[in-house]
């Protein structure tokens, strides 16, 4: 599966073996990590949570949006639930083409993508005991984006 | 009165206390839904800052509800 949702460590070495090609030259890949702070606040761990069923659908979409947008040949992303901490692995993301620009293009345009469409929540939980379900502040600005779904 | 299947997650199920639920209701389209389970559970919550999904696919605000439908009030998301 070219997305996948997990509640273990994610394992990039495994997920990297996925795209091996040598038709391709070029691989990128992004991991999102956790961070021991936000806005000012330190973050003692996080958990995230999917609506798992619209979570695929939608990432499969973006997915396949990468490949026809940037010519990118292979595309994979897997994303964490339940509870994370520091330093762990939130979300990977590898691209592989035959040239390296596309394969960058591709990998930043399905993070980007992802962090504004796909139904995952994340809570942080701080040192002072207190706990937030984090806002997307991109979503905010496009007025939670209905024009990203023309059918 | 139609009955639909309603998911809640992140802070919508913590305000709401439940992450799914069998709804009977007799309003016509997601939008109206919304109002009244806004009522139900007294919370202040604007629709302007949610998605909503239908059978697992997005939809508009304006979409009509069936019987048996599920229905997921999707709160800003996070992910990444």
């Amino acid at each position: 599966m070219d997305f996948e949702i997990s509640d273990k460590s994610l394992e990039p070495e495994v997920y990297r073996k996925a795209l091996e090609d040598p038709a391709y030259g070029g691989f990128v890949t992004f991991e999102g990590w956790v961070r021991d702070f936000n806005e000012n606040k330190p973050v003692t761990h996080l958990e995230y949570e999917a609506y798992f069923a619209l979570a695929e659908r939608e990432a499969l979409r973006i997915l396949q949006e990468a490949r026809e947008k940037f010519g990118v040949k292979k595309v994979k992303c897997v994303h964490r639930v339940g509870d994370l901490a520091i330093g762990e692995i939130a979300v990977w993301v590898g691209a592989a083409g035959v040239h390296r620009g596309e394969a960058f293009k591709a990998c930043e345009y399905i993070i980007d993508e992802l962090k504004v469409r796909v139904p995952i929540w994340k809570k942080e939980h701080y040192v002072d005991g207190n706990s937030g379900w984090v806002e997307c502040h991109e979503c905010k600005k496009h007025v939670h984006a209905s024009h990203h779904h023309k059918h | 009165m139609k009955k639909v299947t309603i998911q809640y997650f992140a802070v919508l199920k913590d305000m709401i206390g439940k992450p799914e639920e069998e709804f009977e209701t007799n309003a016509a389209k997601v939008s109206d839904l919304f109002t009244e389970i806004c009522e139900v559970y007294k919370m202040e919550m604007p629709q302007a800052q949610l998605r909503v999904a239908v059978n697992d696919d997005f939809c508009e605000w304006d979409a009509l509800i069936h019987t048996g439908d599920k229905i997921v009030f999707i709160p800003p998301v996070s992910g990444g």
